[in-house]
């Protein structure tokens, strides 16, 4: 039996949707009794990708999280259901029983994730799948993960040590998102988005871009460094919130310090290293 | 009953459509078997490279199947409701009136009929007729295969296509390297290898690959962009937006003002003048006319050097950026991407854009263009890949049903249209409205460079007005220039009788008299190889992972009283008299199949039978696969090596045989246009910053290739898109186009995220929904191009705003410079509000 997980590399990710679009077309329209009844056409994000852009105009980056059923280990959906209509099978997979969980509308409200969503028409609750229907039937993978181009989503058995989710798992990356809620997801994920510092330099005197300048990012337990490219621009990833200074210095420049409190990514903009006298 | 898997093809990639009760179930991805040709593989920086056994699909193909069943399919014949054939034809109520279901024979009949009246009346000039692109596939029953035999034995006013897409390049880098039989773009032969071993630095300048995907090319090159950001590799992108790839991975973005990019690129050759880092004996033996080009960027021609200072207050881009991007490029090995397949990008669309593609071709010739490592490359492009096997595209005169002359070829008779008359597409509204017109070049100049020289009038002496339009596949309203100038053509008495063959409800559609409903490729069998156009476009299927020839297997029977284009020809052929012509002796679309399997490769390798059974065919690559890359033949003074059909004999297709920094082309032919001189010029925008214009409508427009429909093509029938907030954005129960606005400028003027705006200027107004970002430069606004919905407040009434997002209402129909007719949709100055009415 194999007990089946997903790794989504961010990193990977280009945000073409494929995922998002794979997933109404399996479901749209389709009824797979026992595993789902078909998805309307409009309103319903089985797989969801949320998208977050990232610091000011002229650094702006874009994320995209994929979020699906995390088909918890410690469902609350399948707490909240009554008569059994959510259940988990031996494989991992959580799934929301079509006509059992008729008018339970409960079993949305207790998804942390808002990944359940109520389909007014049908009465009932719906969600991702991992496409069980399809690997019941020998599928190596659900839609989403066939349709993706760049290898982003992974799947399979966590369980098998050659598989490709199970060495992506053991890469030490992978994180669930929102491990504070403390569901054990079985979708993980790989460089989700936390803050980042940038800026630019420019030397006074000489108006060029200040290539070369040593950085160095203080607070919040980190100490990091890093050298400005030659457009003078730099730039720290993957900080948490909170109280930073930021240092320029350079050998002949007077160093310039500046003290920020970030809760979002963070563009300084340009910043004026005068030469010392 | 158990699903059915078939085989087919569509614009974005190769498919399996899985059947149930003869209903389609799912649209995937094409998962090849065991037993099909391996994967290459490609080893750089101490790791192997394979792409994964199965095809990509672009994001919209995943709608294939809501597209299909969409309610705006045209489900019977039908006839406008005032429109009488014996009696008032209501011209002006073509956009604004109802239809009723009328039979086919009736349909039919009014048709063929109209033909004969007008043909005797006028002549056979009278009728014109014109295909969209790319809402089929298949080289058989699409586009100008079906469509162009039928016309071409009638006899009609052919109407040429501008090359919309790529419009600098053809105009302008045909007359600095050549590559006219590429309509202006460049061979990419092997150049993923090149970029993955010896390249050093990306410079993606007008070019958003993610969204663009070499074209047709489905996703297949996203893996390859994965690839070149693990192995460390850096892009800089010079774009006034911050576009789908760079947003994920640009290491810099740089964004001059819209139509400035030439400016730009001219300070980087000053630097690169002044510093001496160019690579001098190159432009020595492989270039021509290099000193008089120096001598413009200097300043000694006109007394005004190239600085950084002086592009640096045209392009709104640092001086000190610009000179550090001049360096940082003549440091390294750089890798130019100018849009999908090598050349393109909304740059090449402006006023003067040939400009812009001249210089992009002259910046890498002075860092030794073909270098390993160093070369023009769109990043989608040049995989392993086995030119000799030949299968032709839907473009190649062997690839479509009109027969290419040789009576053992596709067709035992060719259809040879006889009328002389043309129009040509960017100028057809006015040619309705205000004749005579004239321009300067056939639209697609792919024999010779002398075809862009070649001027044309209509009407042509001794030839009528066109009286009769019919019009076969999507709609243009979304991607032609000025549409509100479509509207008042449309409704023109002088076009007597409109007809529009099509599959759905489009925007166009509603400007017909009759309508004849086709049905999609998903109904008919059809072959073809995926991403293969053929043509100008030589061996683009070099953009997949796997070259594919696909039998395009019917899935389910055509909806509703729908039938195949091929069938409503031939149907209307037979009521004309020339359905044996047409048909080639009796042929059927099977036959026509079977014919086009025979002519091709295929053969070689497999049965026809096994070919139908199975669906697909990987052509393999050679054994010991030896790559040729692009250009490298022509750095080492060699001649031409890679498949290239390159009529030249191995040179490069300019008058000198060599990179024309003064053009010998433009200096023989037109030596005194100030607009397009020898020498590329910067000269500013006849619509940007510096027109007094500007005053009024003080922002400009950007309207790109859009990243989640295809031209005007799924957007509206698969409402799914709408739920993709980077393409329309749901709101008060409509689907509304997202139009993006920095932060300063949506503050100044009171507007907040998910407002409904509405953009205008003198030529119309367009509402949509604002997206307030940091990814477009301030005084720039974005929306992106090819709305499949045109949808005014008032009907069918011009000028009145539209709510379905049609953008090109608000831009110039100016053709680009006096001597190139390019349309230049991304000069175009507006204003923008709040809508507050909704």
């Amino acid at each position: 039996m194999p007990r089946y997980a997903m790794v989504i590399d961010l990193d990977k990710c280009n945000g073409c949707y494929n995922c998002f679009l794979a997933c109404r077309d399996e479901h749209y329209g389709n009824d797979y009794p026992p595993y789902s009844a078909a998805q309307p056409l409009r309103g319903h994000f089985w797989l969801r990708v949320i998208e977050k852009e990232r610091g000011q105009y002229p650094r702006v980056k874009v994320a995209y999280i994929p979020k699906l059923c995390m088909h918890c280990d410690n469902p609350p959906c399948q707490q909240a259901a009554v008569d059994g209509a959510v259940y988990k099978r031996p494989d991992g997979i959580v799934i929301i029983d079509p006509e059992k969980s008729l008018e339970q509308r409960q079993i949305v409200d207790a998804c942390p994730h808002r990944v359940i969503f109520w389909n007014e028409e049908k009465k009932i609750p719906q969600k991702c799948t991992f496409c069980a229907h399809l690997l019941d039937k020998g599928w190596q993978e659900p839609r989403c993960v066939e349709a993706c181009p760049t290898g982003a989503l992974v799947f399979g058995d966590a369980d098998d040590p050659g598989s490709k989710v199970s060495k992506v798992l053991h890469s030490a990356r992978a994180e669930e998102l929102r491990p504070e809620y403390g569901l054990k997801s079985r979708v993980k994920y790989i460089g989700l988005p936390r803050l980042f510092i940038a800026g630019t330099v420019i030397f006074g005197d000489t108006d060029e871009c200040a290539g070369g300048v040593t950085v160095v990012l203080r607070g919040e337990g980190v100490e990091l460094s890093t050298k400005t490219n030659n457009f003078g621009d730099f730039e720290f990833e993957g900080l948490a919130p909170g109280s930073y200074e930021v240092l320029m210095q350079h050998t002949q420049y007077q160093s310039r310090s500046i003290n920020v409190i970030v809760k979002t990514d963070l563009y300084l903009g340009e910043n004026v290293l005068e030469r010392m006298a | 009953m158990d699903e059915q898997v078939f085989t087919n093809c569509t614009v974005g990639g190769a498919i399996k459509v899985h059947v149930r009760d003869g209903r389609i179930v799912r649209v995937r991805p094409l998962v090849l078997e065991d037993e099909d040709p391996p994967a290459w593989s490609i080893e750089a920086g101490g790791r192997k490279f394979s792409p994964p056994r199965k095809t990509t699909v672009a994001p919209f193909v995943l709608t294939e199947k809501l597209r299909v069943y969409s309610e705006d399919r045209i489900k019977y014949p039908m006839k406008r409701v005032d429109f009488d054939p014996d009696g008032n034809r209501h011209p002006e109520n073509r956009g604004k009136s109802p239809y009723v279901r009328v039979s086919w024979d009736e349909a039919l009949d009014i048709v063929a009929r109209e033909m004969q009246r007008i043909r005797s009346a006028y002549g056979p000039e009278a009728i014109t007729a014109i295909t969209s692109s790319h809402h089929n596939w298949g080289n058989i029953g699409y586009k100008m295969s079906a469509f162009g035999r039928f016309f071409n034995l009638l006899g009609y006013t052919a109407i040429f296509d501008n090359p919309d897409s790529w419009e600098g390049w053809h105009w302008g880098a045909v007359h600095t390297w050549g590559f006219y039989w590429r309509l202006g773009n460049p061979e990419q032969y092997d150049l993923l290898e090149d970029a993955l071993k010896n390249t050093e630095l990306f410079i993606w300048w007008s070019h958003d690959p993610d969204s663009t995907r070499g074209g047709y090319a489905a996703q297949e090159s996203a893996i390859w962009r994965v690839w070149l950001k693990e192995l460390g590799k850096k892009i800089i992108f010079i774009d006034p937006f911050c576009n789908y790839t760079a947003a994920r991975m640009a290491d810099k973005w740089i964004a001059p003002r819209p139509g400035t990019d030439v400016a730009l690129a001219m300070a980087i050759a000053y630097i690169w003048l002044k510093e001496g880092t160019y690579d001098e004996e190159y432009v020595h033996n492989r270039t021509y006319g290099f000193e008089e080009f120096k001598a413009y960027i200097l300043g000694e021609e006109d007394g005004v050097p190239k600085t950084p200072e002086w592009a640096g207050q045209i392009s709104g881009v640092e001086p000190r950026v610009v000179r550090a991007l001049a360096r940082e490029w003549a440091s390294k090995r750089v890798m130019l991407g100018c849009g999908a397949r090598g050349g393109f990008g909304g740059a090449c669309r402006t006023a003067y854009g040939h400009e812009w593609a001249r210089m992009m071709v002259l910046l890498q010739a002075m860092q030794g263009l073909g270098k390993p490592g160093v070369n023009i490359w769109s990043g989608t492009l040049g995989a392993p890949f086995n030119g000799n096997f030949r299968f032709p595209g839907y473009a190649d005169p062997d690839g479509k049903i009109i027969g290419d002359g040789r009576p053992d070829g596709i067709a035992r008779k060719t259809a040879v249209n006889p009328v002389r008359q043309r129009l040509y597409r960017p100028l057809f509204p006015d040619a309705i409205l205000n004749p005579p017109i004239s321009w300067r070049g056939e639209g697609f100049c792919g024999k010779s460079i002398e075809q862009q020289l070649i001027p044309y009038t209509y009407p042509l002496p001794g030839h009528s007005e066109v009286k009769m339009f019919y019009r076969y596949g999507g709609s243009f309203m979304g991607t032609m220039t000025n549409t509100n100038r479509w509207v008042e053509a449309y409704q023109s008495p002088k076009l007597e009788f409109v007809v529009n063959q099509s599959i759905w409800w489009d925007p166009e559609t509603r400007f017909a008299d009759i309508v004849l409903p086709a049905c999609t490729n998903l109904e008919r069998n059809d072959i073809a190889e995926m991403t293969n156009t053929g043509g100008y476009s030589y061996h683009g299927s070099n953009g997949c992972n796997y070259r594919i020839v696909v039998y395009q297997q019917k899935c389910i029977e055509p909806l509703y009283e729908s039938k195949s284009d091929y069938e409503i020809f031939r149907l209307l052929a037979q009521r004309l008299g020339f359905a044996e012509d047409y048909t080639d002796g009796g042929k059927t679309e099977e036959d026509w199949i079977r014919r086009m399997f025979e002519i091709s490769d295929l053969p070689k390798y497999v049965s026809f039978e096994e070919f139908k059974a199975k669906g697909y065919f990987v052509v393999p690559l050679p054994e010991n696969y030896h790559p040729t890359p692009a250009f490298r033949w022509f750095y080492e003074g060699r001649q031409c090596d890679t498949p290239d059909n390159n009529p030249t004999g191995g040179k490069l297709g300019t008058y000198t045989g060599k990179i024309e920094f003064t053009s010998q082309s433009l200096k023989t032919h037109l030596p005194e246009d100030q607009e397009r001189p020898p020498v590329p010029h910067y000269t500013p925008s006849w619509e940007g910053l510096e027109c007094a214009l500007a005053g009024k409508y003080p922002l400009q427009l950007m309207a790109p290739h859009p990243r989640y429909s295809y031209h005007t093509h799924y957007d509206v029938h698969a409402p799914w898109l709408a739920d993709i907030p980077g393409h329309r954005r749901h709101k008060d129960g409509y689907d509304w186009i997202t139009i993006r606005i920095n932060p300063r400028d949506a503050a100044s003027r009171d507007i907040q995220e998910g407002d409904i705006v509405r953009v205008y200027n003198d030529r119309g107004a367009v509402l949509g929904v604002a997206n307030v970002t940091g990814r477009v430069r301030p005084g720039v606004i974005h929306c992106y191009a090819s709305s499949g919905k045109y949808d005014p407040l008032e009907p069918g009434r011009a000028y009145s705003p539209d709510r379905g997002g049609c953008i090109n209402i608000l831009t110039s129909s100016r053709l680009m410079s006096a001597n190139a007719p390019g349309m230049a949709p991304n000069s175009c100055l507006v204003e923008i509000a709040r809508w507050e009415e909704i």
